[in-house]
Parts: C-alpha cells; structure tokens; sequence
C-alpha cells in the first residue's frame, strides 16, 4: 500500500501539467489532480493487473477534466479577446489567396516518434487563447462530439466550428515555425 | 460560390473534421484540392494534427 501510494504521487507533477494544459486555471487544474489522486489511492484495486500506472491515471484525470470543465462552463467562461479577422488576415490576402501557402511538411509520422514533437506541441498549445484551447482539447483529445463541446461551452456550432478551425490553423502555424522549419 | 477562395477551403477542411459535410460543399472542396498544393499540404496537415493530439499524453 505504501508503495502503491508513493508511485501515485509520484506522477502528481506530470498530472498537473497535463490538467493545466486543459484547463488553463492553476486551482482547477490542482483540484482535478487531487480528486484524481484520492480516486486512485481509494480504487487501488482497480488498477490491479494494468501495466501502466500513468495511463490508468491520466484515464482518471479526464473524467475529472471533464466535470471542470462543465463545472466553469456553468460559471460562465470568459470570451477570447481578438476575433478570428487577426488570425485571417495573417493567412490569406484579400482575395482569400494563402499570404504562404502551406508547404508539405516531410515525413511527419517520423515526428510522432519523438517525444521532442510532443513537448514543442505542448507548447504550441499553451499559447492558445483559453477557450480556443479548451474547446480544441476535448475535441481532438478528449473525444467530444462537436455539438456536445458548443452546449458545454455554451456557445453556437458556428462559433464552436470557427473556434476549432483559429486552433488548428494557430497550431499548424506553431508546428511549421517551431518544428518542420527547425 | 463554384471556385471558392482557399480562406473558405480551409475553413471547410477543419469543418470537415466536426461534421458532415454537404453534397454541394464536398464537391467545391474537391474542385479546389485538386488544383491548389497549399490547401491539400493543409488538409493533410490537419489530418496529422489530430493523430497527434490522440498520442499526446500517451507517448
């Protein structure tokens, strides 16, 4: 048991940082990783057999990041200052021509071997606006549908759809800079 | 519009990516795709992008 409970708190910093670049709040992040923690140290028994501690954590934490996040949607989330016209008239000209268009980026797959990518993406991603990333991690990270995302964040589809869009092409702009250019 | 901007392309491709697209919209994407290198590398792009967000944590 006294081991079990030192592995456990050993991945706290790893969790923190995982909720953090979820939930972009140094307290609510602290919050899941506790409740993630107690959970894991009450339900030893279910990680009983499971190879890896840190998945079946993480596994935990979502569920937590998750009722944080309808937790501060209910509260009411703070819009992201700036609109997307910032982002579109860095990209394209008038005419919606590409100002550089995006040029192929070579063996990518190779990248998803590294775990260097991984920490630039990271990176990438916490330099989006608060709820562009939200939204964009429990879609693409998270597995929410669409339509779910737009009620948790109490916003339209077409805002939810143009959210999605301003944090893949900010992300892809972040990857082209700081990793295939490198 | 038939021969829409790649600003719109772009927007449909990420679109693409939450829900189904319409008959009408899949085919002025594939129109356009065919023709425009910096809007295919960008879908393909986008493709990547989600394979990688599922491995992040996971690595």
């Amino acid at each position: 048991m006294e081991d079990f409970r030192s592995r456990v708190e050993a991945e706290r910093a790893y969790l923190l940082r995982y909720a953090s670049l979820q939930l972009r709040d140094r307290h609510a992040a602290e919050d899941a990783v506790q409740e993630t923690l107690l959970a894991a140290l009450a339900g030893e028994s279910g990680f009983a057999g499971r190879s890896n501690l840190r998945t079946w954590l993480t596994g935990i934490l979502k569920h937590k990041i998750v009722d944080a996040v309808r937790r501060a949607s209910r509260d009411g989330v703070a819009p992201d200052p700036g609109d997307e016209a910032d982002l579109d008239a860095l990209l394209y000209d008038r005419r919606g021509h590409w100002a550089e268009p995006p040029a192929a980026w070579p063996d990518p797959d190779a990248s998803l071997e590294q775990a260097q990518f991984f920490a630039v993406l990271e990176l990438c991603l916490e330099r989006l606006p608060a709820k562009t990333a939200q939204a964009f991690m429990m879609r693409e990270h998270l597995g929410f549908e669409t339509a779910d995302i737009c009620k948790e964040l109490g916003v339209t589809p077409t805002h939810c759809w143009v959210l999605l869009y301003r944090a893949r092409a900010a992300l892809r702009e972040c990857l082209q800079t700081n990793w295939f250019q490198k | 519009m038939i021969f829409p901007s790649c600003k719109e392309v772009s927007h449909l491709v990420s679109q693409g990516l939450d829900r189904e697209l319409g008959v009408g919209e899949r085919m002025r994407l594939r129109l356009h795709l065919a023709i425009c290198n910096g809007c295919t590398n960008f879908k393909r792009q986008m493709e990547f992008l989600r394979k990688a967000m599922l491995r992040l944590g996971s690595e």
